[in-house]
């Protein structure tokens, strides 16, 4: 029934608050658009908290997205925190997810769900992006994300990067995508 | 143009439109004048007299009276126009010095 | 040349009042429209915009500050939401008919109780009679291109009104969408600096607002606005037409029309709940069905000419509610009903209320539900309005 699945793909990404869930979205919609496609980037709808679960979601398409309604199929999921695993069954959540990606620094196992790993928070903490004690993954995920799900080029999302960051601070962070992009690997 | 009864389908924009501006400018706003609802010294029963041995010139009678009639400026005596001070009472109510006595009309 | 880039639709909105070089800015912070003002108070420090930006305690006086300086003359914005709208309510009258051009964002969001941030239409709706104009966006494209819009037809001579340019709690305030910025030196030229007017008030020369006067004062200035309003519509069509010259789009004026060429079946809703109704638009005319959708983008003036012409090709029409008014119907629903009175028959689903999620699939399902009732001759019930609540399961 869904006319438009095979332009439109729909991901979910799960992080805690204070990782930057939301800006991983938001620099993956912007790459994206750069590359000519059409994007949304959607935060958790309403208050989020330092270390509670966020769930942002991300929409790209080759047509223009009509819809606002929140995803409910992601063909894709990126979880920023290996841990959040044990405490949400995919199962529910997002049981049309073919492909995963997991912060995590060992091969991860979800079944039949093809699984990509990489170990973002190592990456953070070897640049020093670390914001009053959480490692911030964003950019290393989502580097990670383009590829695995092939939203992105590398360079697109370094070119993305630029309207987040500046100085020292953009520097490290497009020395993260460019580590997370080399080192994600299949489980 | 005249009727009781009204329907609007606009026809030339600009020119209803600085129709209505008129009409707006004429029912909306009002312009402070002394004496804006006529000569309202004819509505007096009491009258305000300022003594002046009493008065420190600070002006709150001035600032307070609602018709405008009251001049006064730092450093000086107010004074009343009658033509149009309506003898609210006003001033003398706010005269820390109880400087402002109302007398009966014409005494 | 347009600039691509990819905003939230706060943000779309801040920009939109930087490029139109709104003078004064006064707002008291809400969720979820915070970060517009947010946004215009970091424009105002980096030197960006060059405006006064007053800070003041409530959304009152934010609405009372920018009433003041429109008076002035100035180009005036403020922004709020929900229990922030309905605080700024008597000011919202004054505004209006003192005929101030000013421009307002209402990022759309439920009224307590209980507490609730998410996005319905009772707060901008419940202001539909104070004299406003009152619009509202699909994307975030629409809430830029409006805001723009919005300063041109409020401050156009023949209407001189203040305009409220709407949209939704998260699903677009917060989401990230790409959009078409026109070049600076364009808006400039479309939207040049306010005019002044002959009642601008001005330091030694003042002048009473809204002074005692006899009661047929008041029915004069009513008048006054209603005809403002009457002329609003030909100068929203015109505005948007010309939008096109600087940013290569326009939309329709009062309403878009989706899909509404030869519709036996319209749909009336607005808002961004809007984009999902089009795709369920798309997949039941690829199974044949003839339908449309009129999605209205002012509710205040009300498209009116627009419904009747869109009825009287219609079977029947499907009003989609995300405001009703208890012990009546859906907002829009008695709106559409007074216009197109009697020509069709006329459903009201109420949905979507406390920003519940309503998506395509479950469009299809309405929509399709809508039609077969009218061609089983069902919709002799269309009298009430049928609240759809799926968690609940079954239905009565
Ligand atoms: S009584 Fe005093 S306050 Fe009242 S109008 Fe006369 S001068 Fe003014
Ligand atoms: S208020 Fe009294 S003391 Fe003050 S200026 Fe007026 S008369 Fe004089």
């Amino acid at each position: 029934m869904d006319r438009a699945e095979p332009l439109l793909r729909e991901y979910l990404i799960l992080s805690r608050g204070g990782q930057g869930g939301v800006t991983a979205s938001r620099i993956l919609a912007t790459a994206a658009v750069l590359e000519g496609k059409y994007a949304q980037a959607i935060p958790q709808f309403g208050a989020e908290r330092r270390g509670a679960i966020v769930r942002s979601y991300l929409r790209i398409s080759d047509e223009p997205i009509k819809r606002h309604s929140r995803v409910k199929q992601p063909v894709g999921v990126s979880v920023f925190s290996a841990r959040i695993l044990e405490l949400m069954d995919l199962n529910s959540i997002a049981p049309t997810a073919k492909r995963v990606l997991v912060n995590s620094s060992k091969p991860v196992h979800l079944g039949d769900r093809e699984v990509f790993y990489v170990d973002a928070t190592s990456i953070a903490l070897e640049l020093n992006l670390v914001i009053a004690g959480w490692p911030v993954v964003n950019t290393a995920m989502a580097a990670a994300m383009a590829k695995v799900f092939e939203i992105a080029s590398l360079d697109s999302i370094l070119e993305a990067m630029k309207n987040f960051f500046h100085g020292k601070l953009l520097e490290a962070n497009l020395e993260a995508a460019r580590r997370a992009w080399d080192r994600v690997r299949k489980a | 143009m005249n009727g009781k009864f009204w329907k609007y389908v606009p026809q030339n924009l600009e020119l209803e439109a600085e129709e209505d501006l008129r009409n707006f400018l004429r029912y909306l706003l009002a312009h402070p004048t002394p004496g804006s609802a006529g000569a309202t010294g004819t509505w007096r029963t009491l009258k305000p007299v300022i003594h002046v041995d009493k008065c420190v010139k600070c002006g709150m009678c001035w600032l307070y009276c609602p018709e405008n009639v009251i001049t006064w400026r730092p450093g000086e005596y107010p004074s009343i126009d009658y033509t149009y001070c309506k003898g609210c009472g006003v001033c003398s109510s706010v005269c820390p010095r109880g400087a402002i006595e109302m007398v009966v009309e014409g005494e | 040349m347009v600039r691509r880039v990819v905003l939230i639709g706060n943000h779309a909105v801040a920009e939109a009042v930087k490029m139109a070089r709104v003078q004064v800015v006064a707002a008291y912070p809400i969720t979820p429209q915070t970060i517009i003002v947010e946004r215009i108070a970091e424009m105002v420090e980096r030197g960006e915009l060059n405006a006064k930006y007053i800070r003041v305690e409530s959304e009152h006086s934010a609405l009372a500050a920018v009433y003041g300086a429109a008076m002035g003359g100035a180009r005036a914005f403020t922004a709020t939401s929900s229990h922030g709208l309905l605080y700024m309510y008597e000011m919202l009258w004054w505004a209006a008919y003192s005929k101030a051009p000013i421009v307002m964002a209402v990022v759309t969001r439920t009224i307590g109780p209980p507490w609730n941030i998410h996005s319905d239409h009772h707060d901008i709706l419940s202001v539909r009679d104070s004299g406003w104009i009152i619009a509202m966006a699909e994307n975030v494209q629409e809430a830029f291109d409006l805001t723009l819009q919005a300063f041109r037809i409020g401050e156009d001579k023949r209407v001189l009104q203040p305009v409220m340019v709407g949209l939704d709690a998260f699903v677009l305030s917060h989401t990230a969408e790409p959009l078409e910025l026109p070049e600076q030196s364009d808006v400039d030229a479309w939207l040049p600096p306010r005019e002044p007017l002959p009642f601008v008030m001005e330091p030694g020369k003042p002048f009473a607002v809204g002074n005692v006067g006899p009661n047929e004062f008041t029915m004069e200035l009513r008048w006054c606005v209603w005809r403002a309003m009457e002329r609003a519509k030909r100068v929203i069509k015109e505005v948007d037409e010309e939008y096109r010259k600087i940013a290569g789009r326009s939309y329709g004026g009062l309403v878009e029309r989706y899909r509404l060429e030869d519709a036996k079946y319209v749909v009336v809703a607005w808002g961004a709940w809007c984009g999902d109704m089009k795709e369920a638009v798309d997949i039941l005319r690829s199974e044949g069905y003839p339908i449309g959708l009129l999605r209205i983008r002012f509710a205040r003036p009300f498209p009116r000419e627009e419904l009747i012409e869109a009825a009287s090709g219609a079977k029947a029409m499907l009003v989609m509610d995300r405001a009703v008014s208890m012990g009546m119907e859906g907002i829009f629903s008695m709106e559409v009903k007074s216009v197109v009175g009697g020509r069709v028959p006329v459903k009201n689903v109420v949905a979507g209320l406390g920003g519940v999620d309503v998506s395509y699939d479950e469009f299809v399902e309405i929509f399709r539900k809508f039609i077969d009732e009218y061609e089983s001759g069902k919709y002799i019930d269309w009298t009430l309005p049928e609240w759809y609540m799926p968690w609940r399961g079954g239905s009565r």
